[in-house]
């Protein structure tokens, strides 16, 4: 049996992946795609305590995380695309008139 | 029997009048403003009039009560109202030569802005003087008092876009705050140590007290402090220096307030309280030194005043000294005497004064008049009246006034040659300025624009005082109009009559008010407690005081005569010939300059550095703004967090979280 500790540093490295491409990245779809891997990243060291323990609940927020995922992305496509459309650029550091 | 009179109707009636001009007068035209302020102002002569009349049939004094105002434990003052014989004499100076003012004015004031405001605030001056006369007790006369001195501010601040008028208005009010604190003392003492300023309970207590002969005590320094109110009030040493000042006034107010009535409530003050001054015989030579020594020294001032306003403001101060010299000598119905015939002439020569300036076209500085005379005849007479009056001729009612006191500076048991041979020589000098003058405005030629170049020396110690930016430009020299000639010649036939009382007949009149409802401190007993100089014979040396007396007022006007007429270099080669003290003089002892020096200086620079710097600005105002000032520093260094930029705040987030996570394992490590 693969020991907990791979899955944990798995899901470190695809954490600290997601968090790096995130901080990174200036394309928006991009930064986007690595919260998907930062959740992901989570949800693996999830199911992994879930396996190791036998506890079904972390299975289950597994589920719920990749509910919530799906509808997040759902609007922040809806977001991105509304940026493109009075940008028209996806550079995150164009999109900064939020600020003092 | 004491029918009601309803005393207080005299000083409600202009008080009324100052309402009406002071809330509606702005929308009225001159003729209604005038009317009003006339009609309430002539009432109030009329109903003193009507009282006079009553008079003989009154039990004295004749108290009313109005109205209970305060009342705590036993202590209670009352809005009442006191008349006897030396309220009546001042109630009648007031409104009368009240009202020969009001009628001036209307001439006087007719082209000036403002015309509502001026008679709004001469009705105010009534109402607090009349208040003042007629107070039964010393907390309300303290409210006539307080109030006379702020129609006197308003109206010495009548043109307060004159630099000039507004700070004059200002040195007026402090300085008289200096001699109010000195009255508001007494009045405490007076509530301490009798439980009442009622001035019949207060005399009642007062005349139950030995007289304090041996040593000062507590009527001593009631008597001091009370002089010391009167000194300011009065403009007696030292605190004299706002009344000069005060002349930047419309002229009829430097007749009514500055010269009639306002600066006599000082005497009116001594003199009603004579009950603690005969009882106090320190304070008394206080009084006496005092004014004796203000006379001498305001008459040299006046001698060298080149302003015809200024020099009748110096004579107004020395003619008060003179009064305060007869309180002094506990010869009150002398000073009172002064205190009425001054009224008139000092009233009189006030007004004429004006009318000069009027007639010039607003020029106050002598050594551009000269010739007068011939334009301006109704004037030239009644400042003649008037001048002979001041200065003491036989039989100008000067004369039987100064000479009563005089005699009595003398012979009074508080009396000393001194106090006399000083009198006698400001005699001479108040005649010698007078006919100066005189002299320099009506006679010789007119000396207009020219006179400019000719005497800068002489001009430059004292103030040019420049024409004033109010008075519209005449053409030509003119006479002023009846309405101002009517009030002058009324004052003027008072200036020849009003002595003819006799100071015999008024002294008679007045002492039931000056020795009533107390034994009286008698002369013997002065006489045998103070080291008095040797029995003076009366009869004989009465005639001869008189007769010097006149004497030194004809020199007077004989030198006036030689220096301003006969020889008009003389008085520059005297000048010059005098040096040092000549400057002294037309420099007014430097005085002012002291003052500013010794007290306004170092309170200014003191408030400045300390209070203003040091307290306010570096200590509270400091804290404050330092406090901000961190704030936003601190913020200002924050703000750079919100850079807008999504990378940096994903950034801090991912910091803070490393943070955190980073506390949770060391926390767990330990």
């Amino acid at each position: 049996m693969v020991p907990l500790s791979y899955y944990l540093v798995l899901s470190g490295i695809l954490f600290a992946c997601g968090v790096t491409g995130f901080l990174i990245k200036r394309n928006i779809i991009t930064i986007f795609m690595s919260i998907e891997l930062m959740l992901n990243g989570v949800n693996l060291s999830f199911v992994a305590f879930a396996a190791q323990w036998h506890a079904l609940s972390g299975q289950v927020f597994v589920f719920f995380v990749m509910v919530v995922a799906a509808a997040e992305s759902a609007v922040g496509l809806a977001i991105i695309i509304a940026i493109y459309r009075t940008r028209e650029t996806l550079n995150v550091d164009r999109v900064n008139l939020l600020k003092l | 029997m004491t029918p009601n009179l309803h005393l207080w109707l005299i000083p409600v009636l202009p008080l009324i009048g100052a309402a009406i001009n002071g809330l509606f007068g702005k929308r009225f035209s001159r003729q209604t403003v005038s009317a009003v302020a006339l009609g309430f102002s002539g009432a109030a002569l009329l109903l003193a009039l009507w009282m006079a009349a009553q008079f003989a049939s009154l039990t004295l004094p004749h108290v009313e009560l109005l109205a209970t105002w305060i009342r705590a434990g036993d202590f209670q003052v009352d809005f009442a109202f006191y008349l006897d014989q030396l309220s009546l004499v001042m109630l009648l100076v007031v409104t009368g030569v009240g009202f020969l003012i009001h009628i001036y004015s209307v001439g006087y004031m007719w082209e000036e802005g403002g015309f509502y405001r001026f008679f709004a605030y001469l009705n105010l001056f009534m109402f607090f003087m009349l208040t003042l006369v007629l107070a039964s007790n010393y907390l309300l006369m303290f409210i006539g008092w307080e109030g006379v001195g702020l129609a006197s501010y308003l109206l010495i601040g009548f043109w307060f876009t004159k630099d000039s008028a507004a700070s004059a208005g200002k040195k007026a009010f402090i300085v008289n705050r200096i001699g109010d604190f000195g009255f508001l003392i007494a009045l405490f003492l007076m509530i301490k140590h009798f439980g009442s300023l009622n001035f019949e309970q207060v005399f009642q207590s007062v005349s139950s007290m030995p007289a304090e002969t041996a040593g000062a005590g507590l009527l001593t320094a009631i008597g001091l402090l009370l002089m010391l109110g009167a000194a300011g009030k009065s403009a007696q040493l030292p605190l004299y220096v706002w009344l000069p000042d005060a002349m930047e006034g419309p002229t009829p107010v430097s007749a009514l307030i500055h010269a009639a009535t306002m600066v006599t409530a000082g005497v009116y003050m001594v003199a009603r309280s004579h009950v603690v001054f005969d009882r106090a015989p320190q304070a008394l030579m206080v009084v006496a030194i005092v004014g004796t020594l203000t006379a001498l020294f305001a008459a040299t001032i006046g001698v060298c005043q080149t302003d015809i306003k200024k020099v009748l403001a110096y004579s107004t101060i020395s003619q008060l000294g003179y009064m305060f010299m007869a309180c002094g000598v506990a010869a009150y119905s002398a000073g009172i005497f002064h205190l009425m015939t001054h009224a008139f002439f000092k009233g009189l020569l006030f007004l004429a004064a004006g009318s000069v300036i009027h007639a010039v076209g607003g020029e106050q500085d002598m050594r551009r008049m000269g010739g007068l005379r011939r334009h301006i005849p109704w004037t030239f007479w009644t400042m003649t009246a008037a001048t002979f009056a001041i200065a003491g001729f036989p039989p100008f009612a000067g004369f039987f006034s100064k000479d009563a006191i005089l005699f009595r500076a003398y012979s009074s048991p508080y009396g000393s040659w001194v106090y006399w041979l000083i009198g006698v020589f400001t005699a001479f000098l108040t005649s010698f300025y007078m006919f100066r003058l005189w002299f320099l405005t009506f006679f010789g030629e007119y000396r207009g624009e020219m006179a400019a170049g000719e005497h800068v020396h002489l001009a430059s110690g004292s103030r040019v005082a420049a024409a004033a930016p109010h008075e519209h430009v005449h053409t030509g020299i003119h006479e002023s109009p009846k309405i101002m000639l009517i009030p002058l010649v009324i004052l003027a036939v008072l200036s020849v009559c009003g002595g003819w009382v006799g100071s015999e007949r008024f002294h008679k009149f007045l002492s039931p008010a000056l020795h009533s409802g107390v034994t009286a401190y008698s002369p013997e007993q002065v006489a045998a407690a103070t080291p008095a100089p040797e029995p003076k014979e009366q009869g004989g040396s009465e005639t001869l005081l008189t007769g010097i007396s006149v004497l030194a007022a004809a020199s007077g006007l004989f030198l006036a005569w030689l220096l301003y007429q006969r020889r008009p270099q003389l008085p520059q080669e005297i000048a010059q010939a005098m040096g040092s003290f000549y400057e002294a003089v037309v420099h007014k002892y430097y005085v002012d300059e002291i003052y500013a020096a010794v007290f306004v200086k170092p309170l200014i620079d003191g408030s400045t550095r300390i209070l203003w710097h040091g307290i306010d600005r570096d200590v509270i105002d400091a804290t404050l703004n330092n406090s901000a000032e961190g704030a936003r520093e601190v913020s200002d260094a924050m703000r750079h967090m919100q850079s807008g930029n999504l990378r940096s705040y994903a950034g801090w987030i991912a910091a803070g979280a490393a943070l955190v996570i980073g506390y949770m394992i060391w926390m767990g490590t330990r």
